[in-house]
Parts: C-alpha cells; structure tokens; sequence
C-alpha cells in the first residue's frame, strides 16, 4: 500500500500543527463558533448530540494493522472503546473532546494518517472498491488514481470553499463494488481502441433530498488529462453552482438544470481553455504510485484441497460463511475475506477497539498487514490463503466477527441516525436491530437482499438504494419510517421509489416483513427483489403492506 | 482600511468610488464593473492609477479585453464560505495574464489567506484583528502542496518528478 | 416550560445554564422557566466575555416530573440520557470506558 514520503509527512505535521493553533484560538475566545466550525469540519470534527464526533479518512478504504491498531489504542484513549465504520470508508469516533483532538490528529499522522475533509463544502473521501487490486473481475488496481486524487484533492487552493460537499468514486473492475453513479463525479476506468487506459467521466450523482443517478460527461478521458479535467469540472461548479440553498446546492442540481450535455460542454470548454499541460498526469508518475500498490510475495504452494473440502462439509456454519464472506482472488490459493460488522441486533458498522486489535492481529499474521474498509460498513482482508480460512473464521466467531451474512438482509447499511447524530430527525439503528433479530431465521431463504436505513433526509444510509431502502422522518415529534422500494447500488444502479404513507416504529419490522413475504412468493427463478419489483411493479406489495389499515 | 500585503500590513492609499459618486479628478481610485461599462472610455484622462472592483458573478472573460487598464483589481468574498473569487482570481491570472495587484475584500480571514495566495491574490483588506493575531503568520503554516497554483511555488508532484533517477 | 441548552466547548458534553454564567451537565441543575420569560433566559445565557461556556445553545421544552426535569422531545431525552442502542454484546468497551 502507499506509505508517505517527507512531502506527505511534513504535509500532515504541518497540518497538525495549523490545526492546534486553530483550537488554540478556539479556546482562547479568539475565533467565534461561526469562523471555527468549518476549521474544525475541514479536519473531520463535527459537533453532534452528545460530544464531538471525530471522522477519520481511511483514503479509499485502504488500510494496514499499524493504522488500525493505532485506531484502536485511539478508541481506547480518547473515546469509549467502539467506532463506526461509515458508507465513506470512514471511522467516525463519538464521544471525542475538542481539547483532545490535536493530540488525536498528531497520533493519527505518525501513522500516516488523518482526518482532513472527511467534512465540509470540498472534497471528501475518494471512495473504491474494496477488493481493489486483488478483484478477479478488474481491469486495472484503481487505488493509485484513488491516492493521486486524495493528494491532488487535500487543501486544494481553488476548491476549498466549494457550494457544497464533493465526492468522487472510482471503480475499475467489471461489477461496480463502489457504488460510483450516485457521486458528485464517479469515474469507471477505461481502456480506449488503442489499449491505453482513460476514465469514463459521469457527474451530477448524489443521493439527500433529490436522489439522482450521474451521467456519462465524457466516454474517454486519457489517464494524462485526468486533473486538468477534473479541474475543469470542479470550476464550472464553483461558479456556476447554487448558493442560496444548501439543498440545491450540490453538482447533482446544477447538471440536473443545465442538463447533462450542456453541463458536459461548459465542462469541455472550460477544459479546453485551461492550461492542461500544468497538470498534465504524466506517465512515469503514475507508474511511481502504483508501485506501492505492487501485491504481495504469495505463497503459491497449492491449497490442499481435499482438506479445505473436509473442513466445510464438517462444518455448515463454515461452509455458510464461506459462501457469503469470501470473495474470488486473483491468486488461485487465496480469498478475498469480508468481516462482517453487522452482527444480528447490533449496531451496523460498530466495532470495538478490541476487535480493531484482533483484526489487526489477524491481518498481519494472514494478509500482508492489508486491511480494508468496505462502503457497506464491513470490513476486508485481501489476501487470505485458503487453507488458513477456517481457522481465520473460528478466531472471527469468538470475537463477535464471524457472522457470515454478507449481502444478506441482515447485512443493514445504517447511518448513527437519533442516538447520536445532530441532524437525524429519527433513530436508524434500533429499527435496523429489529430487524436483523426478525429477519435472520429466513435469511437464508431470501438469499442476496439489502437494506438500507437513513435517520434523515441526508441519505448517509444510501437508503434510496435499498433493496428496500427505510427513512426516519419526524412527524410532529413522533419517529415513522417511510419506506422505499426497488433501490439498486452499482451496475444497476436506480433510486427506490416511495410505497405510500410513512409506518409508525413499531410497525416497520412487521411491514417489512409483509413485504418480505410478497417477494418470496411471487419472485421467479431466485429474481433479485429489485428485477421483481421492476417486473411485477408496487401494487402488490403495496396492497399487502397497507391491507390490515 | 488596514491592508496585508507582502507579510506587512499598511493603510490603503486607493479611494473606492461607489456607484452614485462623483469619481474624483485625481488620485488612486477603484470603480465597479457595472461603473466601468457606463464611463469606462472617460477614466483615461485622469490622473491616478485605476482599479476595478469584481463581484464573484462576474466571468472573468467578460472583463479580459478591459485588463490592461487596471492596476488593481478587489475580488469579493461576500461570505467567507464562498469560494467562488478563488476561481475568479486563478483564471485572471492564468488565462487572461493579468499581472497587476489582486486583491481579497470582504469576509477574508486568517485561515483562507494562504489558498488565496496560492490562487494569485497578493494583497488582503484585514481588520486590526489581523494585527493582534499576527495574520501573516498564516502564509508561513504550509510548505507541502499537492497542486499547482498561482502563486510560483513548487508542488509536490513536479517536485517527485524532478528527484526522481 | 423551558431551558436552555447547548454543547460544552472544551469537550461537547450537553450542558444545561444554570443561571449567573453557571452551566451543569445535569438537567436537573437546569434553570426551567415560563414559556414568557424564555427569550430572556437565552439572552442572560450568552452573556459573558467569549469564549462562552457553551456552544450551539437553545431552548428546549421540559417539565418537571417528581423532582426531576424531563425533556419533551425525544431527541432531547437521548441527549440528556444517552443513546437507546444498547451496548455490545461482544465486548465491554462501554462499561470499561465509564470505569
């Protein structure tokens, strides 16, 4: 993986260091609540219910046993002993604070770490897939494009101070794993006649009040054109984008009103009118960057298959896990390892900092020290030797981490909603409890199903691409739930579309269960819920649900 | 009006003439762009240097034929979270070659004065916080950056290319 | 009635104005007004050199209840009492944290 240079380490202390002056200031009455906050949000801290809540960027979701044990001994010193792992590949900490937080930052930065825009009006955390460099499905490692973006995209000096949040996706593997169409910009690596490889460029995704998917803006452009390109895009933004309201004031609204195509053309204009030689991407830098991103020494001795099989067949929880968090490597004799934080009745994406120990541990014992965070609050182990996966899941289950329900309906993408987020008008993870303990006797009945809950209109749960997506709203101070069908991540990717009148708290378990039941009975062929419901349409499932009112 | 320019804070010489304002016969003065359309031509004659004041919806391109007859031009920052002048300023800079003395009005603070810089800003129109709180300590905080910009200094990448074998 | 409340600057506890510059972490603490005289509770309450105690301040609706103060809002109650989630099951970062 990447490891800092003296540039990126002086970059981080320096930044330590601005930002321990900024609380200084802070503290010392000097700064006003108002000239502070977007300080503070620039460096990942936000202020919510019960304390600060520290965000901490894990840069496209990659990272090592170093970084995670560091994150752990910071869970145990400053917070409470748990984090959440977020749909932006992010740990979030709760109960952090203020004074803390530069002693927090300088810890994170000897690890080559940090929280810069993990908040704020520019960019966030470049996202992608998980199994980055490892997917038997990719075209070409995308974590080098995503590290050359987080360093072109850290205190950007044009782009700081954008209408609102910035986030950009890239995926480079035939199944999009990183759900790219519903970011402000989203790039799927591609390889042009000539062989050379380029980026697909869609803009204009986002989820929050006004769901939209992206669209394409340029089918092709070279891997050499990519930041004078991106920077293109991200003026006509900055000027051309809305200010006066912060919910029309992302990408999303701005392509939506001067439509794609002429969007694409302000875009290319603006593009072809820039000094692209000034940050033209040049081969041989690109090459340094992904050398780090080398893969490790396998051993490639073979697997011994017939004892692999024995373990499996001797053990069905196993051989359950196996099929659900196990992913195909690129190496033969390896698995791609997805742990599950979504144990049945807890909260989604919550590990402890013994946990982050233990997978730490585990990591470095089975994995080359890589770890990864995946959107969908789980975590990875890239390069697991086959043999080694039975006894890797007997040491998950006694630590609360084998459960082997990865893209099942217990698998609940949830947002911290209510219980601990300023701006959530309802609780998110008690109905995503409820409903993993409903649910998981027919988990395996129902097979691949995801939901996906948003305590407000933010959409930090995705909750529009749920399968069935759930979203808290508070009605004259009572929590009710509406509900969304037929949402879709990745290649497919569609916004779910409202059933009806919103459902109390008690009655969404009970609701979707009902609906549950409509899809196991009318879907043909194992029909993922989305292509039933594209086929058989909401009637069905909205009689059934609103029969009993 | 306290100014910051080059690390060193001074009073403004310039006088900036609002719209409904007799424009003096002599001495610095700056005029708005909506001003300078409606007497542009008659400014010529006068004694005394010339600037123009943006607000951050003008296009830069509109006002790029008329750059060379501003020795200063004042970009807004009507919020200090509005970043639009940033783009303002990189593109007159770059695109429109303009040369002369650039300079942030409005919410300017401590913490956005360094990416001003960066972007070719060159003078900040500051309060006596700015004395209090030593500001021009502020362009000092970095010397890492990850992009190139206005202001001349290296960037990492070409920085990485130039060291390496 | 009313209070008011905000985030403790130094570290964001949820704090209560208690009255004459004080502020507590306990509700109870809580200086509970009229409906009429709440404006000027929040005036008092963001008096003082900066930087004050609090941030984020507002008023919230309560009553008082056998002695205690409770919060009408649920969010507030959560605020007040802590998140309804429960802990871990498979560890005890909560409890060896509260140590």
């Amino acid at each position: 993986m990447y490891r800092y240079d003296d540039f990126d380490h002086r970059f981080v202390d320096e930044r330590v260091a601005q930002y321990r002056d900024q609380v200084r200031r802070r503290l010392a009455g000097q700064l006003t609540e108002d000239e502070f906050k977007p300080l503070r949000l620039m460096n990942g801290l936000y202020l919510q219910m019960h304390a600060y809540m520290l965000r901490i960027a894990i840069p496209y979701g990659a990272f090592d046993s170093a970084k995670m044990r560091k994150l752990a001994h910071i869970t145990r010193k400053y917070d409470r002993g748990y984090g959440h792992f977020t749909t932006r590949q992010n740990l979030q900490l709760n109960w952090i604070k203020l004074e803390d937080t530069p002693d927090i930052l300088a810890e994170l930065a000897s690890v080559e770490m940090h929280a810069i825009q993990t908040s704020g009006n520019s960019f966030r955390n470049t996202t992608t897939d998980p199994f980055a460099g490892v997917a038997h499905d990719e075209i070409e490692d995308p974590r080098p494009y995503a590290e050359i973006l987080r360093q072109w995209s850290t205190l950007h000096p044009e782009f700081s101070f954008l209408p609102r949040k910035f986030k950009i996706a890239v995926s480079a593997s035939t199944e999009d794993r990183a759900a790219v169409k519903m970011h402000d910009v989203g790039l799927y690596l591609r390889r042009n006649d000539k062989g050379e490889v380029g980026f697909e460029v869609m803009a204009g995704g986002g989820l929050g009040r006004t769901p939209l998917l992206s669209h394409t803006i340029k089918p092709f452009v070279a891997r050499r054109d990519l930041l004078s390109y991106l920077e293109a895009v991200l003026r006509v933004y900055n000027q051309y984008g809305r200010r006066d309201n912060i919910y029309k004031a992302r990408i999303k609204i701005l392509v939506q009103s001067l439509g794609a195509k002429k969007f694409a053309e302000e875009v290319e204009a603006e593009w072809l009118a820039s000094d692209r030689e000034a940050a033209a991407l040049p081969d041989n830098y690109v090459r340094e960057i992904a050398s780090a991103f080398a893969l490790p020494a396998y051993d490639n001795t073979p697997v011994d298959e017939a004892a692999f099989k024995r373990d499996a067949a001797a053990n069905p929880a196993f051989a359950r896990w196996l099929r659900r968090n196990t992913f195909g490597h690129k190496s033969s004799n390896h698995a791609v390892v997805t742990i599950s934080l979504k144990p049945v009745g807890e909260t989604p994406g919550d590990c402890s900092a013994d946990q982050m120990d233990l997978v730490a541990d585990l990591a470095d014992e089975l994995s080359f020290g890589e770890i990864r965070a995946a959107y969908e609050q789980n975590l990875v182990l890239p390069h697991v030797r086959r043999d080694a996966l039975f006894g890797l899941w007997k040491r998950l289950e006694a630590a609360g981490l084998g459960t082997a329900n990865i893209g099942q309906i217990t698998d609940i993408i949830c947002c911290p909603g209510m219980d601990y987020c300023s701006l959530a008008t309802a609780r998110s993870i008690p109905i995503a409890q409820d409903l993993a303990r409903h649910m998981a006797a027919k988990e395996e009945a129902i097979g691949t199903f995801n939901i996906k809950i948003s305590g407000c209109i933010n959409a930090c749960g995705h909750h529009h691409l749920g399968h069935i997506g759930i979203l808290g709203v508070d009605k004259n101070g009572e929590e009710v739930y509406q509900i969304t069908l037929g949402g879709d991540a990745g290649n497919n990717a569609a916004v779910g579309t409202i059933i009806g009148p919103a459902l109390k708290s008690d009655a969404v378990t009970g609701g979707i269960d009902t609906l549950i039941d409509v899809y196991l009975k009318l879907r043909q062929d194992g029909e993922r819920f989305p292509d039933t419901y594209r086929r058989i349409g909401a009637k069905p499932f909205k009689e059934a649900l609103y029969a009993v009112a | 009006m306290l100014l910051l320019e080059d690390g060193t804070l001074r009073e403004d010489g310039w006088h900036h003439v609002a719209d409904d304002e007799a424009i003096p016969a002599s001495g610095d003065i700056t005029v708005s762009f909506t001003r300078w359309k409606e007497v542009g031509a008659t400014l010529n004659g006068r004694s005394g240097k010339l600037g123009l004041r943006l607000d951050n919806t003008t296009a830069p391109a509109d006002v790029a034929p008329d750059l060379s007859h501003f020795q200063l031009i004042v970009l807004n920052f009507p919020k200090f979270t509005d970043g639009r002048a940033y783009s303002q300023a990189r593109l007159l800079r770059t695109r429109h070659g303009y040369k002369g003395e650039l300079r942030a009005g409005g919410n300017v603070l401590r913490d956005q004065l360094l990416f001003m810089r960066r972007c070719g800003f060159n003078s900040f129109i500051v309060g006596e916080r700015a004395v209090k709180e030593d500001w021009a300590k502020a362009f000092g905080e970095f010397d890492v950056f990850y992009q190139t910009a206005q202001d001349g200094r290296p960037w990492v990448m070409r920085q990485r290319l130039n060291a390496a074998p | 009635m009313q209070l008011v409340t905000g985030n403790r600057l130094r570290d964001g506890v949820p704090i209560y104005f208690v009255g004459n510059g004080q502020w507590s972490p306990s509700i109870d603490a809580a200086q509970l007004v009229e409906d009429a005289e709440a404006d000027a509770l929040l005036a008092v309450s963001q008096e003082g050199a900066p930087p004050l105690p609090a941030v984020g301040s507002v008023l919230i609706e309560a009553v008082r209840e056998n002695g205690h103060i409770k919060p009408i809002s649920l969010r507030e109650r959560i605020r007040a009492e802590g998140p309804t989630t429960g802990p871990m099951t498979h560890q005890t970062a909560i409890e060896t944290a509260a140590r």
